[in-house]
């Protein structure tokens, strides 16, 4: 069972993994954004960090629903709205209970990712952070190494994609052969899981 | 890459202390980061509150102002500011005539300004939304998040502030703002990438020699790359790609605006080929205004937008303003 210390250490190592690669997140924003992704995100999970230092939440929903409440607050531009929305619903969906088995952590993660969809419009194939989410959302039943690597693949699949959302869309063609930063990112909070699950 | 700052996680705050102390018209709060008209919230008036990424300027704090916003958001340099920032600013500004929220049409924009909506109307704000949505260079709206808002952007503020200004209601102002946008089409180039201070070099490569064609004002590339061209070539271009998304049968409004590193000098002699190729179309000018207003930062290169304007949009385009970047009549 997956406690609210858990779901902090997720977050913890999230932020820490999004410090780690800023710079890469940055640069790969660069030729089909604006440069950007890599210092917002960072500015918004360094306020989940201290947030959660400062108000502890004490159940599995709480915690997602503060970080996302936070990131929302933060980061601006369209990363803080779809990733304050992720983890808010899948906050919402954990509800009350004060720890939840793996399975409830996978059916919250898809109402999450249910909800980026309908707020950003975005299907999968679109060249966006659902391109790394769905597919882990729909490994995560065989482990969180299992949806790590579904993240990460659904990441660099992105490569041969044409944009049809975000900024990177009015580049039209000239946005293929480049990876999207926005998957790139949601594989990192994906892979925070399993170090999460590793203490 | 050398640049007039100190270190670039404080560029908006230390920009924000330094309007402030410019414009004492203005109330400028640095740490919640939203520039409201001093007079704010003005009796019977719908209030215009407008934002968006830093980088732009004076777009939009420079726009706040008597006959225009009555307050501005600046978020991070090319990043939508948060909806806590836009909340904050409707509350600031509303007299209980309520609130309409200008938006360009960026993915960040939208949503940070449709979560603030919701925000204010929790607090019992009436708030009305515009979406501007000018920019030609993006054709086939199907295959991306649908076209960027630009230059008109200007010219909705600018006559939608005025019909506020007026006491008319907020879904008329709102109209107006709609009518505005419906009737403006934007084109712009690049002659240099800018640069970003978080990042320090240039946003993308572009040659000595060639020139962007179709961009937006976030340094991203535009849609076609090119030989450099001469003035008239590119006006030529410009103005022949709006036209033929909008074939106006009303006088224009012309804006030439600079990206941010083009001088008046070159801007002057590019409006010069502007309104040659307007006259060669048989495009009426009513008015035209040239200058920086919707910046790219450090990027050179230029836009034209075009506003068909019928009497009332006129009138309300010539009406009084007293802005830090636009001020006539008062």
């Amino acid at each position: 069972m997956l406690d609210a210390d858990f779901f902090r250490r997720w977050m913890a190592a999230t932020a820490v993994s999004v410090d780690r690669e800023a710079e890469h997140l940055t640069a790969l924003d660069s030729p089909i954004g604006d440069a950007d992704h890599g210092s917002n995100l960072q500015r918004g999970f360094r306020a989940v960090t201290a947030a959660l230092e400062k108000e502890a939440p004490g159940t599995p929903g709480a915690v997602l629903t503060l970080a996302g409440r936070q990131l929302i607050s933060t980061v601006g531009g369209a990363s803080g709205p779809l990733y304050g929305t992720l983890l808010r619903r899948t906050g919402k969906a954990l509800g009350d209970a004060p720890e939840v088995g793996a399975e409830q952590l996978a059916e919250a993660l898809r109402s999450g990712v249910d909800g980026v969809m309908a707020l950003g419009g975005a299907a999968p194939g679109d060249k966006t952070m659902i391109d790394a989410l769905v597919p882990a959302v729909d490994a995560l039943a065989d482990g969180f190494a299992a949806a790590r690597t579904a993240a990460e693949e659904g990441a660099v699949a992105t490569i041969p994609l044409q944009a049809r959302k975000g900024r990177a869309s009015y580049l039209g063609a000239r946005s293929i052969g480049h990876q999207d930063p926005g998957a790139t990112s949601s594989a990192l909070l994906i892979a925070a899981l399993e170090e999460a699950a590793e203490g | 890459m050398k640049m007039l700052i100190n270190v670039p996680e404080t560029v908006v705050a230390d920009a924000l202390r330094g309007m402030a102390a410019a414009y004492p018209d203005l109330t400028v709060d640095v740490e919640n980061r939203v520039i409201v008209r001093g007079d704010a919230p003005v009796a019977g008036q719908v209030a215009l509150v407008s934002g968006g990424g830093s980088g732009h300027e004076p777009l939009h704090g420079g726009f706040v102002g008597p006959g225009m916003l009555s307050a501005a958001c600046p978020g991070e340099v090319f990043t939508s500011p948060v909806p806590d920032q836009m909340a904050r600013a409707a509350a600031a500004v509303d007299s209980g005539a309520g609130v309409l929220f200008v938006v360009k049409n960026y993915t960040g924009d939208v949503l940070n300004f449709d979560m603030a909506a919701e925000l204010a109307e929790d607090e019992g704000i009436q708030v009305a939304k515009v979406l501007v949505n000018d920019d030609v260079a993006v054709t086939d709206s199907l295959y991306t998040a649908g076209r960027r808002g630009t230059g008109a952007t200007l010219f909705v503020e600018k006559i939608a502030g005025a019909a506020a200004a007026e006491g008319q209601p907020l879904e008329r102002v709102e109209a107006i703002g709609r009518q505005v946008n419906e009737n403006s089409r934007s084109f712009g180039v690049a002659l240099s990438a800018c640069t970003t201070p978080a990042k320090g070099t240039p946003t993308f490569d572009l040659p000595v020699g060639e020139l962007e064609l179709g961009i937006g004002i976030h340094g991203e590339p535009g849609r076609e790359r090119r030989a450099m061209m001469t003035s008239g070539e590119i006006a030529d271009f410009a103005v022949n790609a709006i036209l033929e998304d909008l074939p106006p049968r009303n006088p224009v409004l012309v804006l030439v605006n600079g990206m941010g590193a083009t001088p008046l000098l070159e801007l002057f002699g590019f409006n010069a080929e502007v309104q040659r190729v307007l006259s060669e179309r048989g495009v009426a000018v009513a008015r035209t205004l040239v200058g920086n207003y919707v910046t790219s930062l450090d990027m050179a290169g230029a836009s034209v937008t075009l506003c068909q304007v019928d009497e009332e949009l006129l009138r309300l385009w010539d009406a009084p303003v007293k802005t830090p970047a636009l001020r006539w009549g008062m």
